[in-house]
């Protein structure tokens, strides 16, 4: 085990999250195609996970690690749903256009 | 423990101990209804498993369920005699201090009625198993009359006010079924729904009137109620208003189910149902129930002193005004219906003026002359096609085949109409003597009202037998006709059941009034009812001395004299001068019209409590339902879709806006938090 992080370079970790974070909302708030949206997500899931384990080095124990496996296992899982989602999307209406799904309106 | 619970037991043994010393007697008087019952279930059943006309398997049983019925009443009226047997078939209820058995009560009030239920009845059902021939419904008729039967000796035979009132409601419930047996007919079905509701107003006041007694005496048995009446009456202490309206209350139930004023209206209706049914139910046996229920509650009804001159003057004036109403009908049926009324009318007036003997004789000698005219009605309804109308039929003594039906009416109208020497001149004088010798508020008014009435009775009576049956030779056919006759039309006379059962009435209606001349006071009637828990009479006054001043001797002559004059009256108009009953009629026609309207009380009902009731009941529903209760249920409907319609915008459909409307959330939680900290 390394030495643990300095609360300084927490801080710049931390920013590095906030930015990615910040960066796939945005994306996912102004872009309209379905797979762009989607990898925005993607994104903020990464930049929370940068965070937890920026947290647990600052702390010096391995969770932030362990929970980093866990998101990533489960984040593949989720891709490959909502990439089948997407092509199956595609299949019904040949556009990744997501205003084009919009029938739930009340 | 194991000690106490010993003893227990042999005090409940010995509690039964007395019982079962009277069982040796009354055990007969389980098998009554039980015959009868029998038949029922096994009409019913085949009633429900063919619904083509059966063979003739239902009559049968019927008639065997019936008259095995009347074997055992016979047997038992002579067992029984003079004393009483009193015997518990099962325990029915126990509830607290209630306690109301499955048990019978024998005495010989008990007997006579049980002799004219199941006597008449079997007659009734011999008759009917050729009326009702080709009938499509000839199981269900007989399934309905036995279990009529069944209902009918519970509620004669009852020990206890609340066993009496499962005969009661019994009987009600056949007579409502029997009056809608022709149940593709609206009339009948608005007859039969008619006589049910009627009747429920009286089994209202009846079924209070048992509440009453049980809270007061604390039992609905007759002994034990009758017990503390005597001890009360004699105690010579103030009764209780409670007490005192217990006789009122049941006088209401016995008003309604004897169709008197103001309940009649219900029974001339009846007349809907097959004939056998109107003589069994509607005349001979169901509508005595009433003259029943106070005849055997009598000491409850000495309690009060206006319970019985409230009696007699109801019975008096439903007698006077049914009479009237019977005058001006040309239905025959209709005619003996409001004659039936009024005939109650004289029991009721018999009881109040404290002539058990006279109300019980009388209800004996109506059942036999008034089952003989109904059935004779009915054999005429039957050969002509359904012809009720006595202007439509004439001279029916001369067609060939209906001599029988003639005589047998005309011995039954003579006693209708009180003429010397038949059964219902002496019934009816005894009743009219004991209005006059009686003390009691305007008893002497209702004896001369009562004498007049049977001068009315003997002329409405003569009125239809002169019509019908004598005169020139004229009938027409009713709408019954079953298709194919055309112009051709033939009665058809009735058969030998119709025709044995006419004769055993017709001389039951001749000679039933000796059953109370002879030996001792009353003859062998008198003495049996004086052996009841009728046998009260009223003092006698010091009129039992000379000819003119003892009523039960002037009494003879004088009705003798009215009934001649009702039926010269009859014979003049409707015989010898039948011009001239319709130039009667058109001189008095305003009247005329109204009583044949039947004094127009249907429509008075109609306009003072139907038409109110009808107008509440839409009020009722325009505020309570449609207002209040309607707007409730639509307000909580309306909550949740005006949310709905604010919140519905939100849902724009759009990801992007979701993940605004997600992030702006989160924010807001975010500063709320921050702020708090």
């Amino acid at each position: 085990m390394t030495e643990p992080l300095s609360i300084l370079a927490l801080n710049h970790y931390l920013l590095l999250s906030a930015v990615l974070f910040v960066i796939g909302f945005i994306g996912f708030l102004t872009r309209r195609n379905l797979i762009i949206m989607f990898l925005c997500t993607e994104l903020m899931f990464q930049a929370a996970a940068i965070a937890m384990i920026a947290f647990g080095a600052y702390h010096g124990n391995v969770q932030g690690q362990v929970f980093l496996i866990f998101i990533l296992t489960v984040a593949a899982a989720e891709a490959a749903l909502a990439l089948a989602l997407v092509v199956m999307l595609f299949r019904r209406r040949p556009s990744l256009d997501a205003e084009k799904w919009s029938e739930l309106k009340g | 423990m194991l000690n106490t619970l010993a003893a227990n037991f042999d005090l409940a043994r010995l509690s039964l101990a007395p019982e079962t010393t009277a069982i040796e007697i009354g055990a007969w008087a389980g098998w009554i209804p039980l015959f009868p019952l029998l038949a029922a279930m096994a009409c019913g059943w085949m009633a429900l498993r063919s619904g083509r006309p059966a063979a003739r398997w239902p009559a049968l049983l019927c008639i065997a369920g019936l008259a095995l019925a009347f074997l055992v009443s016979v047997s038992l009226a002579i067992t029984v005699g003079h004393g009483n047997a009193q015997v518990t078939i099962f325990e029915w209820i126990r509830f607290e201090r209630l306690r109301a058995d499955f048990a019978f009560f024998v005495d010989p009030l008990t007997s006579i009625m049980l002799l004219v239920v199941t006597g008449i009845g079997t007659l009734v059902a011999i008759y009917a198993s050729e009326y009702m021939r080709g009938d499509q419904g000839y199981a269900r008729f007989f399934a309905f009359v036995s279990l009529f039967i069944v209902a009918m000796t519970t509620l004669v035979l009852a020990d206890n006010l609340i066993l009496m009132y499962l005969g009661w409601e019994g009987v009600g419930l056949c007579s409502y079924l029997l009056i809608g047996f022709y149940y593709e007919k609206p009339a009948a079905v608005a007859a039969a729904k008619k006589a049910f509701i009627v009747n429920r107003i009286g089994d209202l006041g009846f079924a209070l009137g048992i509440c009453l007694a049980y809270l007061q005496f604390g039992s609905v048995e007759f002994a034990a109620i009758f017990e503390q009446v005597e001890a009360l009456r004699t105690s010579g202490a103030e009764i209780p208003t409670a007490i005192e309206a217990i006789p009122f209350l049941l006088m209401l139930g016995a008003f309604g189910k004897s169709a008197q004023l103001p309940l009649y209206v219900w029974l001339p209706d009846a007349m809907e149902g097959p004939t056998p049914v109107s003589a069994l139910i509607h005349a001979a046996t169901m509508v005595t129930a009433g003259v029943y229920l106070i005849a055997r509650a009598l000491p409850l009804f000495l309690i009060s002193e206006y319970a019985l001159p409230t009696v007699a003057w109801v019975g008096c004036l439903t007698a006077i005004f049914s009479a009237t109403i019977g005058m001006a009908q040309y239905d025959i049926k209709r005619i003996f219906a409001y004659s039936t009324v009024s005939q109650l009318g004289y029991m009721f007036m018999g009881l109040g003026v404290l002539s058990s003997v006279g109300a019980t004789f009388h209800l004996f000698t109506h059942a036999f002359f008034k089952a003989a005219l109904f059935l004779g009605c009915g054999a005429v309804m039957h050969g002509f096609a359904g012809q009720l109308d006595l202007r439509r039929l004439s001279g029916l003594s001369r067609v060939h085949g209906w001599q029988v039906v003639t005589g047998s009416m005309l011995v039954a109208c003579l006693a209708l109409a009180g003429f010397p020497l038949t059964s219902g001149f002496f019934s009816k004088d005894m009743i009219l003597a004991e209005a006059f010798v009686t003390d009691g508020p305007g008893y002497r008014a209702i004896g001369w009202i009562g004498l007049f009435t049977a001068g009315l009775t003997a002329y409405y009576t003569f009125r239809v037998f002169f019509r019908v049956f004598l005169g020139p030779v004229h009938y027409a056919p009713g709408e019954e006709q079953h298709g194919g006759h055309g112009d051709h039309f033939h009665p058809h006379a009735p058969g030998p059941a119709i025709n044995v059962v006419l004769i055993v009435l017709g001389l039951g209606a001749i000679f039933a009034g000796w059953a109370a001349v002879g030996g001792g006071h009353h003859g062998w009637f008198g003495s049996m009812i004086h052996h009841s828990t009728a046998a009260y009479e009223a003092p006698a006054g010091a009129a039992h001395g000379g000819f003119f001043s003892n009523p039960h001797q002037w009494m003879m002559l004088a009705s003798s004299v009215v009934g001649l004059l009702g039926i010269g009256a009859a014979a003049y108009l409707h015989l010898y001068n039948r011009a001239a009953a319709e130039r009667l009629r058109r001189s008095i026609l305003p009247v005329a019209r109204l009583a044949e309207n039947k004094w127009c009380v249907d429509e008075g009902y109609d306009l003072l409590i139907r038409r109110p009731l009808r107008f509440i009941g839409h009020v009722c529903y325009a505020l309570g339902d449609t207002l209040i209760i309607n707007g409730l249920v639509a307000l909580g409907g309306a909550v949740p879709r005006l949310i709905g319609a604010a919140v519905r915008p939100m849902q724009s459909g759009r990801l992007q806006g979701y993940g605004l409307g997600m992030a702006g959330g989160l924010a807001t939680i975010i500063i709320i938090v921050w702020v708090m900290l």
